[in-house]
């Protein structure tokens, strides 16, 4: 894309894959030399497919948290909206006698309310998204206990059925100890975490809407003069975000089958913390889908090498996760810096 | 009480005067959550004498639990405020720092002796002093990022954020310290013979040492126009950059005051749940006393303000008996009815509106 325009050059696209080039580089490192260095779990395909695993919702969360980045945004309400969304599929299908599909369209409908009105509130408004997106959060917070404040697993047969489905991927299964083959999986929801992630990079790299995105992000002003309606693409960003945390509450809510106010708390963070490592900034105007997806990757990576060298005390997993941040902001920071003074 | 009352009189033009101004957000929400507990139940404000169990008299009542409670949240939103300022970013990290400061604090006291110390194994004055200086490096490290690295705050202290709770468990070996002396209760609870609750006292005192320096020295000055142009400050001969990391270290000084009140208030310290949210609501206050999250002007008052704001409602729905797991979502509704109030598009139409349905009146007054 770069090289062949050569004007796109100036507008700063290339940071954005300068970046992307950054995380994938590191990610791989980690994996290889975790591959290397601490062997057995992380021989295995399966270790990698269980990230995937257990990440397919926080994926589906980061996207939607890139994509308000991108405009220069932020929501933090994504986390708490998943409970949310648990928690009222959960009762749905418990209490009352929901089906799948209906849980199905909750979750997206509570997804796209939370989008039209904190995006209206965003755009038309003109109110800070960080103070829009922190009222979203007590929100979905206060009303996930208001829905039912206890923690229960779901006992609906047709959800327990849905919920039961493995992807197998072949070639990649591994004989355990006893000798018996066990295949590889994958869970549904990581089909459409990926499902979407390729829709969304598409969407972004090649739609009109993906490319206003980056140009409001970019600057507002110069998007205003070049006819972009600005708001509306403020209005599409954080509707996105917000419906992507919808379908992202129920890939969680179909990974761990049950209901609690505690469910996915943080997971905000973490997807900021991912959009960072994906080479996203917070200013706007620069980021990448696939950047994203290696950022959740790499964090969840980390995470792991972590518990495998065998560091149990529970401190040691956030203070390596912070120190990952901040050395990816540093190089960002640097690199840019050096970037910009070169011009 | 007696400005508001002057407004009562000629209500038309001091309304359009009060609407401009900045502090008339926090003020007319202030009010409103007055006059709800004045219709819904006067006793709100009555404030009786009482006795603790140690049988010293204390002052008890809603109004002295909202004046206590809001202490942290006052002294955090004065930090917050000019972080807000001048880097147009905020400091998301405060409520996992104050873990930090209490996790100090008590390892200072704790000393060699272990866990639950009989006596304190060092003066409380040398603990504190200590936490401020880690506070502050923790805030130096933020400034640092910010400022020099040119990484936005809420990025930047979302390294703390992650890890801030963590160093605190690390810092005490994860043990949960007891002190056992009543005399550190004094600074979260009540002196003997003072009915005041002393967090009162310490939160005035904090008012008092900003409201001096914003006075007689030219830091407010310097904070607002590197927020409004940090390229222009430069170009007045102003270190934007120095600017902005001072900032930083003095909200780590507002954290480790805090730290200081929250971990008194137990003798004991959770390190995940002290302090927990708080950094969210240190920036509802400085949104709610009309302050802009980008950078540039700010109104000390206003952000004080609205902390007690944040403080008294959450007090009015306890009252109301929401339970503490649903009370999010009610703060929530207000938190958006009042922002979308303030917001300047809003406020323009309603001012177009106010101006049609008053016309001449609102005018000749003013």
């Amino acid at each position: 894309m770069t090289n062949k325009n050569p004007l796109k050059k100036k507008v700063g696209i290339s940071d954005t894959n300068l970046l992307l080039v950054i995380t994938i580089a590191v990610f791989l490192v980690m994996y290889i030399s975790a591959v290397l260095f601490l062997g057995s779990g992380f021989t295995k395909p399966q270790t990698f497919f269980n990230i995937l695993n257990d990440n397919a919702a926080l994926i589906i969360l980061s996207c939607g948290m890139s994509i308000v980045m991108i405009t220069g945004g932020i929501d933090i309400s994504v986390g708490t909206l998943t409970a949310l969304v648990c928690m009222s599929c959960a009762v749905h299908l418990d209490y009352q006698g929901g089906s799948v599909l209906t849980a199905m369209l909750l979750a997206l409908g509570i997804g796209v309310a939370f989008g039209l009105v904190q995006g209206y509130l965003v755009a038309y408004l003109e109110i800070q998204p960080f103070i829009v997106s922190l009222a979203g959060m007590f929100f979905a917070k206060g009303m996930t206990t208001i829905v039912n404040s206890t923690q229960f697993n779901v006992a609906h047969e047709g959800f327990k059925a849905l919920k039961a489905i493995r992807i197998y991927v072949p070639f990649m299964g591994a004989v355990n100890k006893k000798g018996v083959y066990v295949p590889a999986y994958i869970e549904p929801g990581v089909v459409v975490a990926l499902l979407l992630v390729v829709l969304l990079f598409v969407l972004l790299k090649w739609s009109k809407t993906g490319r206003n995105f980056y140009a409001v992000g970019g600057n507002l002003n110069s998007a205003t003069m070049l006819g972009i309606n600005v708001k509306r693409t403020k209005f599409i960003a954080h509707m996105l975000c917000s419906t992507l945390a919808g379908i992202g509450g129920f890939v969680y809510f179909m990974h761990v089958g049950s209901g609690s106010v505690s469910h996915a708390a943080g997971a905000e963070m973490n997807a900021i913390a991912s959009s960072i490592i994906g080479g996203t900034m917070l200013s706007g105007g620069v980021g990448n889908i696939a950047g994203t997806f290696f950022g959740v990757l790499s964090l969840s990576t980390i995470k792991n090498i972590v518990s495998s060298l065998g560091l149990d005390e529970a401190w040691w997993t956030n203070i390596t996760v912070a120190a990952m941040i901040c050395l990816f902001l540093l190089v960002q920071s640097l690199v840019l810096l050096r970037k910009n003074k070169k011009k | 009480m007696a400005k508001n009352l002057k407004n009562g009189k000629s209500i038309g033009s001091m309304l359009i005067g009060l609407f401009r101004q900045q502090i008339f957000i926090p003020i007319a929400a202030l009010m409103i959550l007055v006059i709800f507990n004045l219709i819904a139940d006067p006793s709100f404000f009555k404030i009786t004498m009482g006795q603790n169990n140690a049988g010293d008299p204390i002052l008890s009542g809603y109004l002295v639990t909202i004046l206590n409670n809001a202490s942290e949240l006052a002294i955090l939103a004065i930090g917050m405020t000019l972080v807000t300022a001048a880097s147009g970013g905020q400091d998301i990290s405060v409520g996992a720092t104050i873990a930090i400061a209490g996790s100090v604090i008590l390892r200072i006291l704790c000393g060699a002796a272990g866990p639950r110390p009989e006596t304190m194994q060092a003066p409380i004055f040398v603990a504190f002093l200590v936490a401020c200086v880690v506070t502050m490096l923790f805030g130096a490290f933020n400034g640092a990022l910010v400022a020099y690295f040119k990484i936005q705050p809420m990025v930047a202290t979302l390294i703390m954020f992650t890890a801030g709770r963590s160093i605190a468990a690390w810092i005490n070996n994860n043990q949960l310290p007891v002190i056992k002396d009543v005399s550190f209760g004094y600074f979260g609870n009540y002196i003997p013979g003072i009915p005041v609750p002393t967090p009162v006292f310490i939160a005035i005192l904090c008012m008092i040492i900003i409201a001096l320096v914003l006075k007689f020295t030219n830091l407010g000055l310097y904070v607002q126009a590197v927020g409004i142009n940090s390229h222009s400050s430069r170009l007045n001969g102003l270190n934007p950059e120095l600017i902005k990391f001072v900032t930083y270290v003095i909200m780590g000084l507002c954290v480790a005051v805090a730290g200081l009140i929250k971990v008194s208030r137990i003798s004991t310290i959770n390190y995940s749940v002290i302090a927990k949210d708080i950094e969210m609501d240190a920036i509802l206050a400085v949104a709610l006393g009309g302050n802009a999250l980008g950078g540039g002007k700010f109104s000390m008052t206003a952000s004080i303000l609205g902390a007690y704001v944040i403080q008294f409602l959450t007090t009015t729905l306890y009252k109301f008996e929401v339970p503490s797991d649903a009370l999010p979502a009610y703060k929530a509704i207000v938190v958006i009815i009042l922002v979308v109030m303030s917001a300047p598009i809003v406020r323009e139409k309603m001012g177009k509106l106010w101006k049609k349905i008053a016309p001449k009146k609102a005018v000749k007054e003013a």
